[in-house]
C-alpha cells in the first residue's frame, strides 16, 4: 500500500540542486487560493474520544423511558426561566444545558444533529470502533489510509500544498493516515526549529542543515514528515499569523481543545490553504458519576459548546465556505450503572454546523428507548449510519464525484443520506 | 533532602580505536557487504544473521536498552555480546549500586501509598462546575508550595524513571518495566491514582518484569491503582436474582482485562463474558481510598451467584476466588499468549512481526507457564531478531529518543530534586515530544508503532530538542562534547565530522545523509575562518553534532 508519493516528484529535483533551497511552489498554489477570495471549502472534524454519551448530550426529554433508565443522571426536561434544564429544542429533544451558547446557532439554522447516528458494527471497544469510524470501514481492519485521506484524494490538486490537511494532535489520527502528508501541529507558534542560530559567527544554519538531511530520503515515514514539517514552516512563515486574533469577539475556551479550534480558524483566516482540519476532544468516557446538569460530562460539554460557538463567531461570514463534523465511537448505555455513570452503548449524537447546512432541525428517525427498542437490550440503536453522514457532507461540501469510493465495499447511496446538507450551496 | 544535589556521570571515555584513523570505507558500505556475503555464503563464525558483529552488538544495545553510551559497544564486545544478553535477562547478576543514591532525590517513589495520602493533602478537587480553574482555585494552587503538591508524587516517578534509563546498567529490565507499565497502564491524573502510582510501579510491576504473566496479572489486577483507574473498586454486584437490573455493575475493568491485558480484541470473548467476568470481580475494591488505599475483597458488594465465563462455569459461593479464577483463565488461555507474544515482538523486533517470530514466542510463553524471560529469549534468538528487516526498523518513541541522545554524548543529569532538576527537565522535553510519562490517558497505553510517532510537529520538536541539548541549554543536562572530540583537530572538519558519525550513529550513516553533512561543511560560509582557543579555524561541531542527532538515522534504532 505504500503507492508513490507526489513528493516524490518534487524532490526529483532537488536531487540535482544538492544544497540548494527548492522553489516552494506551494507559495504560489496558496496566493492563487487567495486570489479566489478563500473560495476553498473547509472541512473541520472534531473527534470526542472516549464514546460521549448522545442522551446527555441531546435529551430524550419526551421519553419516559429515559427518565426511568436514568434515575440521578438524567437531564430535567426545559422548564422556562430555568438554566439547570434541558434546553428545548423542537419540544422532544433538547440541549443539555451547557450547550446552550450553541442554541443560536441552532436558531439560526447553522447547526443539525443527527440522533441516534454511529456504526453497524456491535463492538464496545473504544480502540475498534475509533479505529472503524475514522478508517470509514466497520468490521475491516485492513484498509491503512483514513476516509478524510479517500476525501482529500479525491480532490483536485495542482501543486504541492503543505497545510491542506492539518491535525492538531500529537500524532496523525487514522482518519488522515495515508498518502495525503497531513501535518500535525500541537502549536502553531511553537511549529519552528528554534535554537537554530549559530554558536558561531561562521556556524552552520541548523534549520537549513535539518532541512537538507530530510530532503532526500523517498518511501520513508520520516522523511516525508520532515519534509512536510519544513514546507509547512516556510508557509507559515509567509503568512503573519501571529497578527490574526479572534474576530468579532470570540471567547474560545481555556485548554488545548479551545487553543486547537482557535488555531484552526486562524489557518482559515490567513487563507494556507486549509481543507481538513482535524481536531480531539477526550474525557467522555463518563463509567463513574457523569454528573446530571452539572458535574463532570457538564463541564466537557461546557468546553466543547464554547468551542463551536467562538468558532462560528470568530469565522463570522466565513462560515459559509466552512463545515464541521462532529462524531464519537459510540455511546452509552440507556441505563445508568451502579456508579452514577454509563458504560460502553451502541448509537449515538453528532452535529453539523455551517453555513451550507439545513439547520435548526433534528435528522433522522428516533428509534425509541422502551426496552424492546434497545439494540442488545440496552443502548441506543443506530439508524443512521455514520458512513451516510460523512458522506453526504463530504461529498456535497467538496463537491466530489458520486461514484468514488469513499468506503471501500461500501457504495454510497444519495437516498439514504441523512439530509443535512442543502443540496447546492448556492441556493 | 531536596537541598542535596547528586549527579551522574556516564562513562565517559571515548571510543577508542575504530574512529582514530578517519574512515576510509564507510561502516554503511561494510553493511551492504555484509548483506551480499551473507546470500553467497553463511558466516558461521559470528551466527546465522546477515549482521555483522559490530551491527548485532549495536542492535542489542538499541532494543534492549536506551541506546550506547560512549564505549558500551567495546564494553559488549569484549565480553561477549551472548555474556551480555544473558547478564541483562538476569538482571540481579549486574551490579547497579549507583542507581539507588541517585534517587535519594525523589523519596516518594519509596512511600506506600497511605503515608503518600497523609503526606500529601488529598482534599477532594473542588466540584468542577466551570471548565476553567476559577481565580480562587488557581489561588488556591499555587499557595501549596511545591513540594507538598500532590503533583510532585508524579514528577519525581517520572525523573526516577528517566534516571533509571539513563543511568541503570539493568538496561532491559528498565526496558520491560516501561513495556508492562505501558501494557497495564493506568493514567496519573485521574483523581487518586497519583498517590497510588509509586506503589503500582514498584510493587506489582517491577517485580515480575521478567517473571511470570500469571504473577504481574494477578498484581495489577488486585492493585487499587488499577482497581481506581479501571472503577472495578466500584462495582457492586445484586442478587442473583436481580442480575441485569441496575446491578451497579462496572464493567470498565471487566472489558479491559480481557481486551488489553490478556485475550486481545479478537481473542474470543463475548459481550456476556464481559458482563460475567464483571460480576467474578465485584467485591475487589479499595478499603478506604482517600486514607488507606489498598486492596481488600468486600463479601458484601460481591455477587455470589454462578458465574459462565469463556465456556467455563465458576460456581456459586466462589467469593474472591471467583476473580481468581477468571485471571487463571485469561492467563492460560492461548489468545493470551499469542497477543502478548505479538506486542512484545512488535516491540523488540517489528512494528509488523512476522507470524513465525510471534509464533516462536507464544510458543514459549505456553510452554512455560507464561515466562517472560523464557519468551523475551525466544525472540532474541530468533533469525527475526537479527534479520536485515529488523535492523534499525524501530522509530525511537519520544522517551527512547531522548534518553538515547543524552546516553550517546555520555551525559549527565542532574538529579537533586530541586527546581534545577535534569530530569525533571527532560520529562518536560519527552512531554512535549507527545509521550508525557504516566500520563497517558486511554487504558492501550502508548502506541509501539512508526505511524503514531513519525510527523511533522514531534519531528521539528526532536530537532529543537537537538540543538538545545548539544550546547548544554537544557538546564540540569550536560553533554560533554568535547571530550567526545578528543584527538580530532577541530581545524579539520572532516575529522570532526567522521568522529561525531562513530559517535552518535557508530557510523551506521547511510551516504544520502553523509554527503549531505559533506556538502555542508564544504561551504566556505560555514567553514570560514575564525579564532578560538584552538586555533585559526574550528569546526562548528555543536551544531554539526546536533544535526546528526537529529537526522533521520538517530530517530531509528
Amino acid at each position: 500500500m505504500c503507492s508513490c508519493s507526489r513528493r516524490t516528484f518534487l524532490t526529483l529535483g532537488a536531487l540535482t540542486v544538492l544544497g540548494l533551497s527548492r522553489l516552494p511552489p506551494f507559495l504560489l498554489r496558496a496566493a492563487s487560493a487567495q486570489e479566489r477570495g478563500g473560495a476553498r471549502k473547509i472541512l473541520i472534524v472534531i473527534f470526542q474520544r472516549g464514546a460521549v454519551d448522545g442522551l446527555s448530550m441531546l435529551v430524550p426529554h419526551g421519553e419516559r423511558s429515559y427518565y426511568e433508565a436514568r434515575k440521578s443522571i438524567a437531564i430535567r426536561p426545559p422548564q422556562a426561566g430555568n438554566a439547570d434544564t434541558a434546553v428545548d429544542l423542537d419540544g422532544f429533544f433538547g440541549f443539555h444545558p451547557a450547550l446552550a451558547p450553541l442554541k443560536p446557532l441552532w436558531g439560526a439554522r447553522r447547526l443539525a444533529v443527527v440522533h441516534a447516528c454511529g456504526s453497524p458494527h456491535p463492538t464496545r471497544s473504544h480502540f475498534d470502533a475509533q479505529d472503524y469510524m475514522e478508517s470509514g470501514t466497520p468490521g475491516d481492519k485492513n484498509p491503512t489510509e483514513g476516509w478524510l485521506t479517500r476525501v482529500l484524494e479525491a480532490r483536485p490538486l495542482l501543486q504541492a500544498d503543505p497545510l491542506r490537511a492539518v491535525a492538531f494532535t500529537t500524532t496523525v489520527p487514522r482518519s488522515l493516515q495515508g498518502n495525503i502528508d497531513a501535518v500535525t501541529v500541537s502549536n502553531l507558534a511553537d511549529f519552528d526549529v528554534k535554537g537554530g542560530s549559530p554558536l558561531l559567527a561562521s556556524g552552520i544554519e541548523a534549520q537549513q542543515g535539518f532541512e537538507q538531511l530530510y530532503e532526500l530520503g523517498i518511501h520513508d515515514l520520516l522523511y516525508e514528515a520532515g519534509r512536510e514539517a519544513f514546507d509547512a514552516m516556510k508557509l507559515l512563515k509567509a503568512r503573519n499569523l501571529q497578527s490574526s486574533a479572534p474576530a468579532n469577539g470570540a471567547e474560545y475556551p481555556r485548554g488545548r481543545f479551545g487553543d486547537s479550534v482557535r488555531q484552526i480558524a486562524q489557518l482559515i483566516k490567513a487563507d494556507v490553504g486549509l481543507e481538513v482540519a482535524f481536531t480531539e476532544c477526550g474525557g467522555w468516557d463518563t463509567h463513574v458519576r457523569q454528573g446530571n446538569e452539572r458535574g463532570q460530562l457538564a463541564t466537557r460539554l461546557t468546553e466543547f459548546a464554547q468551542a463551536l460557538a467562538a468558532l462560528d463567531r470568530d469565522l463570522g461570514d466565513r462560515m459559509a465556505e466552512v463545515v464541521v463534523l462532529t462524531m464519537s465511537e459510540f455511546g452509552r448505555t440507556v441505563h445508568e450503572n451502579g456508579n452514577g455513570g454509563t458504560d460502553h452503548g451502541h448509537g449515538t449524537a453528532m452535529m453539523v454546523l455551517g453555513g451550507t447546512i439545513r439547520g435548526g432541525r433534528m435528522v433522522g428517525r428516533w428509534p425509541g428507548l422502551a426496552k424492546e427498542q434497545l439494540f442488545d437490550g440496552r443502548d441506543l440503536q443506530v439508524t443512521t449510519d455514520f458512513r451516510h453522514l460523512f458522506a453526504e457532507v463530504a461529498m456535497r461540501h467538496f463537491g466530489l464525484p458520486s461514484d468514488i469510493p469513499l468506503f471501500p465495499k461500501f457504495p454510497v447511496k444519495a437516498d439514504l443520506y441523512p439530509g443535512v446538507m442543502r443540496k447546492s450551496p448556492e441556493t | 533532602m531536596y537541598g542535596m544535589v547528586f549527579f551522574f556521570i556516564v562513562s565517559a571515555f571515548i571510543v577508542g580505536c575504530s574512529n582514530s584513523t578517519g574512515r576510509s570505507v564507510s561502516l554503511s558500505d561494510t553493511h551492504e557487504g555484509a548483506l551480499e556475503r551473507s546470500k553467497d555464503e553463511p558466516r558461521p563464525e559470528v551466527s546465522t544473521s546477515p549482521l555483522s558483529e559490530h551491527q548485532q552488538i549495536l542492535h542489542a544495545l538499541n532494543r534492549l536498552g536506551y541506546g550506547p553510551r560512549p564505549g558500551d559497544a567495546a564494553r559488549v564486545q569484549q565480553m561477549g555480546l551472548k555474556n551480555w544478553i544473558t547478564r541483562q535477562l538476569h538482571p540481579d547478576t549486574i551490579p547497579d549500586e549507583a542507581v539507588a543514591p541517585l534517587l535519594r532525590g525523589y523519596p516518594t517513589i519509596d512511600k506506600s501509598t497511605p503515608d503518600l495520602l497523609k503526606k500529601f493533602p488529598n482534599n477532594p478537587p473542588p466540584k468542577p462546575v466551570e471548565p476553567n480553574m476559577g481565580p480562587m482555585q488557581s489561588q488556591m494552587a499555587q499557595e501549596m508550595p511545591p513540594e507538598r503538591r500532590p503533583v510532585r508524587i508524579v514528577q519525581e516517578l517520572q525523573a526516577a524513571r528517566i534516571a533509571r534509563a539513563v543511568m541503570s546498567e539493568r538496561q532491559l529490565q528498565e526496558v520491560m518495566v516501561d513495556f508492562w507499565f505501558n501494557h497495564f497502564n493506568v493514567f496519573a491524573h485521574k483523581d487518586l491514582v497519583k498517590w497510588m502510582l509509586p506503589a503500582y510501579e514498584r510493587d506489582a510491576i517491577r517485580p515480575h518484569a521478567l517473571g511470570h504473566f500469571k504473577d504481574l496479572l494477578l498484581s495489577t489486577a488486585r492493585h487499587p491503582a488499577m482497581l481506581f483507574y479501571l472503577d472495578n473498586w466500584l462495582s457492586v454486584g445484586a442478587g442473583p436474582a436481580k442480575i441485569g437490573q441496575n446491578s451497579g455493575l462496572n464493567e470498565n475493568y471487566a472489558r479491559e482485562v480481557m481486551e488489553l491485558h490478556t485475550l486481545g480484541v479478537d481473542g474470543g470473548y463475548t459481550e456476556e463474558d464481559v458482563r460475567e467476568v464483571a460480576r467474578c470481580f465485584t467485591g475487589w475494591t479499595i478499603d478506604r481510598p482517600r486514607e488507606v488505599g489498598q486492596y481488600i475483597f468486600r463479601l458484601g458488594q460481591h455477587d455470589r451467584g454462578e458465574k459462565r465465563v469463556l465456556g467455563s462455569v465458576i460456581p456459586a459461593g466462589g467469593g474472591e476466588a471467583d476473580g481468581l479464577r477468571v485471571l487463571d483463565l485469561l492467563a492460560h488461555h492461548p489468545s493470551t499468549a499469542r497477543f502478548i507474544a505479538t506486542k512484545l515482538t512488535r516491540r523488540f523486533v517489528q512494528d509488523h512481526p512476522s507470524p513465525a517470530v510471534i509464533e516462536r514466542a507464544a510458543q514459549t510463553f505456553r510452554e512455560t507457564d507464561g515466562d517472560i524471560r523464557a519468551t523475551l529469549e525466544a525472540i532474541i534468538t530468533s533469525p527475526d531478531f537479527t534479520s536485515v528487516e529488523a535492523y534499525r526498523a524501530k522509530i525511537k518513541t519520544p522517551l527512547e529518543y531522548v534518553i538515547s541522545a543524552v546516553r550517546v554524548l555520555g551525559g549527565q543529569v542532574s538529579v537533586s530534586g530541586t527546581a534545577s532538576d535534569g530530569a525533571f527537565q527532560l520529562t518536560r522535553t519527552i512531554a512535549n515530544l507527545g509521550q508525557p510519562l504516566y500520563e497517558a490517558q486511554p487504558p492501550t497505553g502508548y502506541p509501539d508503532m512508526a505511524t503514531a510517532w513519525v510527523n511533522s510537529s514531534a519531528l521539528v520538536r526532536r530537532m529543537t530538542f537537538a540543538l538545545a541539548l548539544v550546547p548544554n541549554r537544557v538546564p540540569g543536562v550536560w553533554v560533554n562534547l568535547p571530550q567526545q572530540l578528543i584527538g580530532v583537530d577541530r581545524r579539520r572538519s572532516d575529522q570532526v565530522l567522521n568522529r561525531l558519525l562513530s559517535v552518535v550513529l557508530s557510523d551506521e550513516v547511510t551516504p544520502a545523509t553523509e554527503n549531505i553533512l559533506v556538502h555542508m561543511l564544504s561551504d566556505p560560509k560555514i567553514n570560514h575562518a575564525m579564532e578560538d582557543d584552538q586555533g585559526l579555524v574550528n569546526t562548528d561541531a555543536e551544531t554539526l553534532a546536533a544535526l546528526v542527532i537529529g537526522s533521520p538515522e538517530f530517530q531509528r534504532r
